[in-house]
């Protein structure tokens, strides 16, 4: 393979990963805070890019304001999600909340087939993400590049948040000991509203650069972003926020070598991500960051 | 009205009574303890007061509030904090961050003030690091601020424990054991410590203590518990002389 090609390949992978990495951190940011898989994140990640895309066909926005948009409201529906599904089992066992969150997943499955329709419908790519750079014979798609670009923007935007604000403080505490952290004095609905804000928020992110990427959107296209995205929280860690990217990273750009490398396996690139999966689980389930978390109650 | 009242608290765990027909006043400036066997129900008290635990019947009143049954975030906002019988530190976070979570409690900011470093943020920010690094330093801990809470030895967990719940700003201290795994030396040192602390923050103090010299030694009187029930309270040395707590507890106690 030729160094130029390598290096497209590359810059695929790392675009790719981005993106797993953007919807992981939901996954890994919730279940840090309540020992939750919130199977319903891929879903909520599909919402993001039917509003941007709604957005932008409706009411004629740039693109830019859709994904603006689409964040926000993508966040409100995570938190009605929580407060919704998941808060009136905060302490039920938490098999109940995991079937829960299966169940969320399916309804807003079938919600957006009903309310969006089945048809897949074609997402519009700006046209700056159009054009094809070519930087020393690697061509590669202007998307490619700024999809990375803006996924750096927001991940260095929630590192600050996590690791410096005061509401960051407070997440980390909850995670660490929910009980304490309320006789603390945290509010601590408060903060796992947040976390699910944050969450979905950046699932929206994913959602909208995953649709210019493969412009075609339907309301099944989280299943598998989703999986993969959970798939790289466990691989990095699932609870640790740097885990999640970590593994997005790895995931994406493991997926496009295996392709890039081996195109007789091409068809088994879903499968390869469960073999990972499955890899970890037997060696390291705590994933390459992740610590021993206690199972809490 | 009491500053603080305990009337008829009753906590039920299905057919277990854990605490039954609990009655306690505090005035300000109390440092009141809180004695009994193990199982006495003691840790239920902390809990129900905290509102980690809703009574099954009887109020708690705090400065003319009923907080009976509130969650425990607005306790705590309230004046009420507390230290663990099994140390619950933050044990991820550094000695720095525990103390500062108390900012939820204060700190009247939000998250796009915080992201944007607007000067409001900036200032509170800035004096709560410089509060929660004093209150390091009078735990004497302010020189392992940046190590994380878990690396700590015991007894400076213990510490950086009372330090977290005083930088809540509290009125009313709960302490569940504080000498619980330390050396007579260590012992004294706390002695002195807790006296300290009520002083200086003014502080009405209640401790769950084991360690009868600690109890006896600081506290000014004492409400003994055995099977949930109340069966003797006093100054130390009428609790030291009640048949009732000497057939119940101290019976078996050198100091009785």
């Amino acid at each position: 393979m030729s160094w130029e090609s390598f290096f497209q390949n590359l810059s695929n992978g790392i675009s790719l990963g981005g993106l797993y990495a953007l919807i992981a951190i939901g996954y890994s940011m919730v279940y840090g805070i309540l020992r939750l898989i919130n199977f319903a994140h891929g879903d909520i990640f599909m919402l993001g890019a039917y509003i941007a895309f709604y957005g932008m066909l409706i009411f004629s926005l740039p693109w830019w304001l859709s994904l603006i948009v689409s964040i926000i409201l993508t966040a409100f529906i995570g938190i009605l999600i929580d407060k919704g599904a998941y808060k009136p089992l905060r302490n039920a066992p938490r098999i109940s909340a995991l079937i829960t969150a299966i169940g969320v997943s399916f309804f807003l499955e079938n919600l957006g087939l009903v309310v969006f329709g089945g048809r897949p419908k074609g997402f519009y790519r700006p046209h700056i993400f159009d054009e094809i750079i070519t930087i020393k014979g690697v061509r590669i798609l202007s998307l490619t590049f700024y999809s990375l670009v803006i996924t750096a923007i927001f991940l260095v935007l929630l590192f600050y948040i996590v690791y410096r604000t005061k509401t960051g403080l407070g997440m980390r505490a909850v995670s660490t000991d929910m009980e304490t952290a309320r006789l603390m004095g945290i509010d601590v609905d408060k903060i796992i509203s947040i976390t699910f804000a944050i969450g979905s928020g950046l699932a929206a992110v994913g959602g909208v650069l995953w649709a210019m990427k493969y412009p075609q959107i339907n309301p099944l296209m989280g299943i598998f972003p989703g999986l993969k995205a959970f798939i790289a929280a466990v691989l990095g860690g699932i609870g640790s926020v740097g885990g999640a990217l970590l593994g997005g990273f790895i995931l994406g750009i493991a997926e496009i070598m295996l392709v890039a490398f081996m195109p007789q396996l091409s068809g088994y690139r879903d499968a390869f991500a469960f073999l990972i999966l499955i890899l970890i689980l037997l060696v390291k389930p705590t994933g390459l960051l992740g610590v021993e978390v206690k199972e809490k109650a | 009205m009491p500053f603080f009242k305990a009337d008829h608290l009753v906590m039920r765990f299905g057919g277990l009574v854990a605490v039954n027909d609990f009655n306690l006043e505090l005035q300000p400036g109390d440092l009141v303890g809180l004695i009994g066997p193990n199982g006495a129900g003691k840790t239920t008290v902390f809990n129900m007061i905290t509102g980690v635990y809703r009574p099954t019947s009887g109020r708690i009143y705090f400065q003319d509030k009923d907080i009976t049954g509130k969650r425990p975030d607005i306790i705590t906002a309230l004046g009420i904090a507390r230290t663990f019988q099994n140390i619950r530190l933050f044990t991820d976070l550094s000695l720095i961050e525990n103390v500062m979570v108390s900012y939820h409690v204060r700190l009247k900011s939000n998250i796009f003030e915080a992201v944007f470093k607007l000067p409001r943020y900036m200032r509170q920010e800035n004096a709560m690091y410089e509060e929660a690094m004093e209150l390091l330093h009078k735990v004497e801990l302010d020189h392992l601020a940046e190590e994380k809470a878990g690396s700590l030895p015991y007894g400076e967990q213990r510490r950086l424990e009372i330090a977290r719940a005083l930088a809540t700003h509290p009125k009313l201290l709960l302490l569940d054991e504080p000498a619980a795994g330390m050396n007579p030396n260590e012992t004294l040192q706390l002695m002195d410590f807790i006296k300290q602390i009520r002083d200086e923050f003014d502080l009405t103090i209640l401790l769950i203590e084991h360690d009868m010299k600690v109890v006896m030694g600081i506290c000014e009187r004492i409400w003994v518990l055995d099977y949930g029930k109340t069966i003797a309270v006093g100054t130390p040395s009428e609790i030291q002389n009640n048949p009732e707590v000497i057939k119940a507890y101290l019976g078996e106690e050198e100091y009785a």
